[in-house]
C-alpha cells in the first residue's frame, strides 16, 4: 500500500480522480472548492490531461457532456450556487446516458448564502434538481480518505451504468486536512482499456462503409411513445442501481440501542463523537450513516430500528431534508425527531448529545 | 446508367423535416458536399442545436451530439478536447447562438477552439413559431414583437460576424447568403475554407449564412428571398470579416 499523506479534501479528491483515469476536467472557480480546480490546473498538464477553466458552470457542464459523449472519463466540480447552474446540463447528461462525475463542495444557501459548510443541497442532489424524471448516484463521504476513495468509485459506477454520479461533500470536507492513502494510479494499459469500453455508443474516429457508425448523443425523443420507452428504460436502470449499489455504515448499531441516529457526511462525524460520550455515560445509541444518499439505504435504516429503539433522531446541516427519506424508511414504526443547523454553522458534539438525551 | 448527381455520403438517407422554401436543407447539403470532397467524414463529429435544425444530429452521417439550447460551442469544446485528432463542427441558429448561447460562442471563439461554426441567421425563432430573435430587424413584426421591433426598447439586431471579428483568436469569419444560386456557389467556397482550416487544425472558423423563414415571415419562398435581399443584406453586409490565411500569406 502507498504511504499516507496529509492533504485537504479538495486536493485529495482531485488527485484520486486523476489516478482513477480522469483526463478531462472543466470547471469554474467558486469557494469553498477552489483548491480542487487549482490542483487540476497544476496536475492535468503533467499527465497530458485537459484542464480548462470555463466561462461559467453552464459551459463547464456542457463541456463535460461533449467529452463524456466521446466516452472519456471526465469530471467537473463546484459549490452549491454553481451546482444550481449545472442542473440543466446534469439533466441532459442523465437523459443521454452519459457517464460523468460532478463534485459538489456544499456551502450555505439559499442564493449566494455564505461560504461555510452546509448540507442544504440534499434535495437537489437526490430528488432531481434539474428537469424531468432522472436520478443521479449520489455519494456522501464523511472523511478526506472517503472523499478521495469516492472519486474512483464514482467513475466506476458512472461507467458501469452510464450515469452521472455526484459526490456530495461540503466545505468542511473540502477544506480540512486529514491523512489519506491513495489507490495506485491506473496504468497506461488500464487507461487504454477504459477508452475501449464505450465504443458501442460513444463518438470517436469513424470507419468507411460497411463499418461506418452514426452514433447519436442525444436526449430528444419527439414521439411521446418513444420518450415513454426511453424514460422507462432509464427507470429500469435506476431500479437496478437501487438493488445493487446501496452503501451505508453502521456505528454502534445493536439490539439494545435506545436511540437510533441517522446522519450523513460531516454531520455524522459529530454524531459519532456524541455517541462515544453517551456510551461512557451508560447509554446505548446507534448511528446509520448513508454513504449512498441515492440510492438511499432505507432497508438498513428500518432494520436498525431494533426492539428497544424508542426514537430515531436525524441530524443534518440543513432544516430537514434527508429526514423525509428516514420517515419513509421507518414508516411510522417509531417517532422520528430532527435536529438541524443552518447558516454554514456546524452543531457541536454537546448540542447533539443534549438532543439525544432529550429523547432518552 | 451514369450517376451524375447523388446524395452526399455525409448525409443520412432521412428526409429533411424543414418547411417548403426553407434554406436549412441547402446549408446542410453544402456542408455535407464539402465534407465528402475533403474526405473528412470519417474524422468529423458534429453538434446540433435546439431550434428548427434540432434534428441535424440525424441528418449528418457521422457521430453527432445534440446539445442543450445555446450550448453547442461548449459541447463541441468538450468533444474536441476529448478527441483532439477529430474535426468538430457545430450548427446553430440565431436564437441558439446569439441569445441564449452568447457566452458559450464568444468564449469558444476567444479561446480559438479549433472548431468550425455554422451559423444560420434568418432573423427569427422558427421552431417555436416565429418569435423575435436577437437578429430580427428594426421594425420587424414577429409574434413577440407584434408592433415591430422597437430598438429603443429591445436594442438593435446583433451583427454576429462583426462581433466575433473584434476578438483576437478567430482564424476565419465570413458572412455569406443562400438567397441566389450565385450566392450559394460563393457560400460553398466559404464552407470549404472553414472546413479545410479545421482539417488543417488552424483555428476557430465561422460561416454565417443569411437565410429565410417563409413560414414565420408569412411569405412564400420567392417573396421571402426578395424580402431578405431588400432587408437583411443592407443590415448584415456579406464578406470576409477575418481570414488569417491571407494575413499569413
Amino acid at each position: 500500500m502507498g504511504e499516507k499523506v496529509l492533504m485537504k479534501g479538495n486536493e485529495a479528491v482531485a488527485e484520486a480522480a486523476i489516478r482513477a483515469g480522469c483526463r478531462l476536467y472543466f470547471a469554474y472557480p467558486i469557494t469553498p472548492q477552489s483548491e480542487l480546480i487549482e490542483y487540476m490546473a497544476r496536475m492535468m498538464p503533467k499527465v497530458d490531461g485537459t484542464f480548462l477553466q470555463a466561462s461559467s458552470e453552464v459551459a463547464a457542464i456542457n463541456m463535460v457532456y461533449g467529452a463524456a459523449g466521446c466516452g472519456r472519463r471526465v469530471m467537473t466540480s463546484s459549490s452549491s450556487p454553481g451546482i444550481s447552474l449545472k442542473m440543466e446540463g446534469i439533466s441532459y447528461l442523465a437523459g443521454a446516458n452519459l457517464p460523468s462525475v460532478i463534485v459538489n463542495v456544499q456551502r450555505g444557501g439559499p442564493g449566494l448564502g455564505d461560504i461555510q459548510p452546509a448540507q442544504g443541497d440534499y434535495f437537489q442532489a437526490t430528488k432531481g434538481g434539474g428537469h424531468g424524471d432522472y436520478r443521479l448516484i449520489v455519494l456522501a463521504p464523511s472523511s478526506v480518505q472517503e472523499f478521495a476513495d469516492s472519486a474512483s468509485d464514482a467513475f466506476d459506477l458512472a461507467d458501469k451504468y452510464r450515469i452521472p454520479v455526484m459526490i456530495l461533500a461540503d466545505g468542511l470536507l473540502g477544506q480540512m486536512m486529514e491523512p489519506v492513502e491513495f489507490k495506485p494510479a491506473k496504468t497506461e494499459a488500464e487507461l487504454a482499456e477504459l477508452d475501449k469500453q464505450h465504443l458501442d455508443w460513444a463518438m470517436y474516429q469513424n470507419k468507411p462503409e460497411p463499418n461506418h457508425h452514426h452514433h447519436e448523443i442525444n436526449s430528444l425523443e419527439i414521439d411521446p411513445h418513444e420518450l415513454e420507452k426511453h424514460v422507462l428504460k432509464l427507470d429500469q436502470k435506476y431500479k437496478l442501481i437501487q438493488k445493487n449499489e446501496v452503501k451505508h455504515e453502521e456505528y454502534n448499531v445493536n439490539e439494545d440501542n435506545e436511540i437510533l441516529c441517522v446522519a450523513f457526511g460531516t454531520a455524522s462525524r459529530i454524531v459519532k463523537s456524541a455517541i462515544d460520550q453517551l456510551k461512557k455515560e451508560g447509554h446505548n445509541v446507534g448511528l446509520v450513516r448513508p454513504i449512498t444518499v441515492w440510492p438511499y439505504p432505507s432497508e438498513a435504516v428500518l432494520n436498525a430500528v431494533s426492539k428497544n429503539v424508542k426514537k430515531v433522531v436525524v441530524f443534518e446541516l440543513n432544516l430537514g431534508q434527508m429526514v423525509e427519506d428516514v420517515r419513509l424508511a421507518v414508516n411510522g414504526k417509531v417517532p422520528v425527531d430532527f435536529m438541524g443547523k443552518v447558516g454554514g454553522l456546524v452543531f457541536t458534539p454537546e448540542e447533539v448529545k443534549t438532543k439525544i438525551e432529550e429523547n432518552l | 446508367m451514369e450517376t451524375i448527381a447523388t446524395r452526399p455520403k455525409s448525409l443520412t438517407d432521412l428526409q429533411f423535416t424543414y418547411c417548403p422554401g426553407c434554406l436549412h436543407g441547402v446549408a446542410h447539403r453544402l456542408i455535407a458536399e464539402v465534407m465528402d470532397e475533403l474526405d473528412m467524414r470519417d474524422n468529423t463529429m458534429g453538434v446540433a442545436p435546439v431550434g428548427c435544425s434540432v434534428f441535424a444530429y440525424k441528418f449528418f452521417n457521422c457521430d453527432m451530439a445534440e446539445a442543450a439550447h445555446g450550448r453547442a460551442p461548449a459541447v463541441a469544446t468538450g468533444m474536441k478536447r476529448a478527441r483532439p485528432s477529430m474535426h468538430v463542427f457545430t450548427y446553430q441558429g440565431d436564437g441558439d447562438l446569439a441569445a441564449i448561447g452568447t457566452a458559450e460562442i464568444i468564449h469558444a471563439a476567444n479561446r480559438g477552439e479549433k472548431i468550425t461554426r455554422f451559423f444560420v441567421n434568418n432573423a427569427i425563432y422558427g421552431m417555436t413559431g416565429g418569435q423575435m430573435a436577437p437578429t430580427s430587424l428594426p421594425g420587424m413584426k414577429t409574434s413577440t414583437s407584434p408592433y415591430g421591433r422597437d430598438t429603443d426598447d429591445v436594442g438593435f439586431p446583433i451583427k454576429v460576424s462583426e462581433l466575433m471579428s473584434a476578438l483576437e483568436a478567430p482564424y476565419y469569419i465570413e458572412r455569406v447568403s443562400l438567397l441566389t444560386p450565385q450566392d450559394i456557389i460563393k457560400a460553398k467556397k466559404a464552407v470549404r475554407k472553414a472546413l479545410l482550416f479545421n482539417k488543417e487544425g488552424r483555428g476557430f472558423s465561422m460561416v454565417e449564412f443569411l437565410s429565410t423563414c417563409p413560414t414565420n415571415w408569412g411569405l412564400d419562398a420567392i417573396e421571402s428571398l426578395e424580402w431578405a435581399k431588400e432587408n437583411m443584406l443592407p443590415y448584415f453586409p456579406l464578406g470576409v470579416y477575418r481570414d488569417k490565411s491571407v494575413e499569413e500569406a
